[in-house]
């Protein structure tokens, strides 16, 4: 391991609103060393790399690139000392073709010669074996291409520190090798590498040094050989914490969806979920738990039958009447067979409100097609408005103030105070308190509890381990796509699950012993 | 023989203004921004380049010299286009409000504006305004000497058209090379296709943006004075610009954004314009008025159909951007 260090970040602290992303964090990157930045969703591990990639400007804190304090305050500037991140989300131009994408935004001669372009693009591509044609258009190129140039990009700007966010997300396992291969291959032409990532398995077989980031805190960091996927898990994850949510045992629960089989594949062909069978009871809280891109978003998008299903099946068994197969009907139809569902999406606004509408107006969309006649029926809408806002202490100046201007916390009580208002007995809520402040959140939690105690099936996606453990009688967690186990949430400790969320390898066996 | 050349001569001279006015709004459409405000920005550049030629002849009398008023017409015309263009920038690139909104406003304020002056100078002026018919040449004829223009059947179609048709050529061609050929183009189109990603590359979107607006602003002007210096024989009249403006923003997409197509199709639009003054058959010349629209539509509808990326769009036309910061 050679022993300079490329860059130093010293006391860094990066703020966005009231949330502190990173805070007073502490990182060295070595020279000629693969280094695996590891925490949860939310642990500020993008935002710490982004301040190096000049996409961010830290609010406190100083960065040294070799013995030289450095000011990076765009892409430019990280390109000057050599840093290039290649983002999850790539960032190319579809119509242009791979080497104009390369050559974008750099000061070459006015007059382009692309041939000279892409004879060096085809340079970087032989040093270490990508294929990848020039002259091919970005639209015409799979996500391990994209992902390709991507790296091409930044060696071409002469990176000698290359950024990785979560690269192997969108790969399939032989791309994921290849990919292993070739940042080993740069790491012997001593560049340095860092990767985001939330899978141990990951980082044991390719970094040489691992560096821990918890709620925008540096944990530690340690070379790999010397630990052990235990002790990451541990300082990944931290110690509990007591939350003291009331959680009354569930009484008499019944099946309400019976999930068989369920495989979904997005566009791209990606497989989002792979054979997931689980069954939700009326009258408990199941809890979803999964790095976030684990396959919650299209669970629970293909029950609701906003998200196409490629096989399974998905029963709903209404009190005491028989069960219905929900696969291949639409949103609508699942409604009218007696389903009710009741889904808060993951982005509050964008799917679940208008926000240029007030509280009222947002009440009426569930329910217009319970009016009569052509005219609008405010009154009953506006009642409930008034119901929700009494309830669960709405902070807006009238029902009709339009939702957008309200706090995070607020818009979040409109959302799942008129879901559960069509008094659905499946409630399914998606990173219900997200971004909340610790009342808002228990406010919904209880919300919750209550549905349950009601004889709701809940199903409650959430991020916060701590949460989970404590609301919930069962959490299903997925890694992958697949269910990497189904346990009982008072008897588990948050390490564990934090295994089945990352661990897929080890524990795959068992997950498919569960859906077989 | 001689039908046929004659409707292709008075086509390109009639899509001349067009061309213009497409090629503007070409370069502004190209990093994102969907202008709608070509008509008054036309409109402007008419009347204010005909003020300038005006203006200059009347001062200077007997000693007029016609390049110099040619000159100083562009000149005005784009300057009144540019100052247009530049609060449309404004207010869509720097307030980020609504495009379409900001442009058919501009549409309607440029129109009245340049109402407004042609008709105060016409009122002024003792009711008509024109320059004199010596002036008057440097705008119609070529500046092409007369033996090019002798040489049979070619001559007159190559060789004898005003200044502004050769100009706009130029400048197609110029702006063709400029967007595919050089970096700045390459980083033009960048900031028009995906703005995030050009950011993260390091160009500056603004400036990108703004430059690229304002300039196109200003070509689409010159549009307007070419209209009212030739078409209008050099005169002012309530009708104005008839529609160009509009025609300009359709013929974008026929072109689908690309400056070496705006020249044939420009001349073509001009063709569609005329048809009805040259074939005489028993059908209401409002139906071959609409005949460049109807044209608009059918490229709309096959290129829609074929979806080839190279066709479409910029991918960010008249979405605002600013820097995400979560």
């Amino acid at each position: 391991m050679p022993g300079t260090i490329a860059v130093r970040m010293r006391n860094i602290t990066k703020k966005f609103g009231s949330i502190v992303a990173n805070n007073d964090v502490w990182l060295d990157i070595w020279n000629g060393e693969i280094l695996s930045l590891l925490g949860e969703n939310g642990s500020g591990k993008t935002t710490l790399m982004n301040m190096l990639a000049g996409i961010y400007y830290p609010d406190a804190g100083k960065i040294y690139v070799g013995d030289e304090e450095v000011v990076i305050s765009s892409p430019k500037d990280a390109f000057r000392y050599g840093i290039g991140m290649i983002h999850q989300h790539f960032k190319l131009v579809s119509v242009l073709s791979a080497a104009e994408n390369v050559v974008l935004g750099l000061d070459i001669k006015p007059v382009l010669d692309m041939k000279e372009v892409s004879r060096r693009v085809k340079e970087i591509s032989d040093r270490y074996h990508f294929n990848i044609d020039p002259e091919k258009k970005v639209y015409d190129m799979s996500v391990s291409e994209k992902q390709t140039l991507e790296i091409i990009k930044v060696l071409y700007r002469g990176a000698n520190i290359l950024i990785l966010d979560e690269p192997t997300a969108v790969l399939t396992p032989q791309e994921t090798e290849r990919l292993f291969d070739v940042l080993r291959e740069m790491k012997k032409d001593g560049k340095s590498i860092v990767i985001i990532t939330h899978k141990l398995n990951e980082v044991m077989a390719l970094a040489d040094r691992v560096a821990v980031l918890r709620k925008g805190h540096f944990v530690g960091d340690m070379l790999v050989k010397d630990t052990n996927p235990g002790e990451m898990t541990n300082m990944m994850v931290g110690r509990p914490v007591t939350l003291n949510i009331n959680r009354p045992l569930p009484v008499n629960p019944q099946p309400r969806l019976k999930i068989s089989d369920l495989t979904v594949v997005n566009e791209e062909g990606v497989v989002k979920l792979d054979h997931v069978s689980f069954t939700a009871m009326g009258g408990e809280v199941l809890g979803i738990a999964g790095i976030a891109g684990s396959g919650q978003k299209e669970l629970l998008e293909s029950i609701a039958g906003l998200c196409p299903v490629q096989s399974g099946s998905i029963l709903y068994t209404p009190d005491g009447k028989p069960a219905a197969e929900l696969v291949g009907r639409t949103p609508m139809q699942i409604k009218q067979a007696g389903v009710s569902l009741a889904f808060v999406p993951e982005d509050r606004l964008g799917m679940g409100l208008v926000g240029t509408m007030g509280m009222t107006g947002n009440m009426m969309i569930r329910s217009w097609k319970k009016g009569k006649g052509v005219l609008l029926q405010k009154k009953d809408p506006n009642e409930l408005a008034l119901k929700v806002k009494e309830e669960l202490e709405v902070v807006t100046p009238d029902v009709n103030y339009p939702v957008r201007r309200l706090s995070g916390g607020n818009v979040q009580k409109v959302l799942v105070g008129r879901e559960i208002a069509t008094e659905p007995t499946v409630l399914m809520s998606a990173y219900a308190v997200r971004g909340l402040d610790i009342n808002t959140s228990y406010i919904i939690y209880n919300l919750m509890t209550s549905q349950k105690q009601k004889g709701v099936a809940v199903v409650f996606v959430g991020e916060d381990l701590d949460v989970l453990l404590e609301l919930c009688d069962r959490i299903l967690v997925l890694c992958d796509g697949k269910v990497t186990g189904i346990v009982d949430a008072r008897n588990i400790t948050k390490e564990e699950i934090g295994f089945l969320m990352t661990n897929d390898k080890e524990k795959g066996g068992s997950g498919n012993a569960e859906n077989g | 023989m001689n039908t046929l050349l004659n409707l292709l001569i008075s086509a390109i001279v009639n899509g001349t203004p067009l061309m213009y006015g497409t090629l503007g709004e070409i370069l502004t459409e190209k990093t994102g921004n969907l202008n709608l405000g070509v008509e008054g920005m036309m409109y402007m550049g008419g009347a204010i380049g005909l003020a300038g030629a005006f203006y200059y002849s009347k001062f200077a009398g007997a000693n007029a010299n016609g390049i110099l008023a040619v000159i100083i017409a562009i000149l005005l015309s784009f300057l009144a286009g540019a100052a247009a263009a530049l609060i449309y920038s404004f207010i869509t690139i720097s307030l980020r409000a609504n495009q379409n909104v900001t442009g058919l406003a501009l549409a309607i304020f440029g129109t009245g504006l340049g109402q407004f002056i042609g008709e105060t100078m016409r009122v002024k002026e003792g009711g008509y305004i024109t320059v004199s018919n010596e002036l008057k040449t440097y705008f119609y004829s070529s500046p092409f000497p007369a033996f090019l223009q002798n040489i049979p059947v070619v001559g007159k179609l190559i060789f004898g058209h005003s200044i502004f048709v050769y100009l706009g050529i130029l400048i197609a061609c110029a702006m063709a090379f400029y967007i595919s050929k050089t970096r700045y183009g390459l980083n033009l189109r960048a900031v028009g296709e995906s703005p995030a990603t050009a950011d993260a590359a390091g160009i500056n979107i603004m400036k990108n943006k703004y430059l690229a607006t304002v300039i196109g602003g200003g070509i689409s002007a010159i549009g307007g004075m070419v209209y009212i210096m030739t078409i209008a024989g050099g005169v002012w009249n309530h009708e104005g610009l008839a529609g160009e403006g509009w025609l300009a923003v359709a013929l974008v997409i026929f072109c689908l954004w690309r400056p070496l197509n705006a020249i044939w199709g420009s001349f073509l639009f001009g063709a569609l314009m005329i048809l009805y003054l040259r074939l005489s058959l028993p059908i209401p010349s409002e139906i071959y008025k609409i005949l460049p629209y109807v044209v608009t539509v059918v490229v709309l509808v096959i290129t829609s159909m074929r979806r080839k990326r190279e066709n479409q769009p910029p991918e960010s036309l008249g979405i605002a951007y600013f820097r995400e910061d979560r």
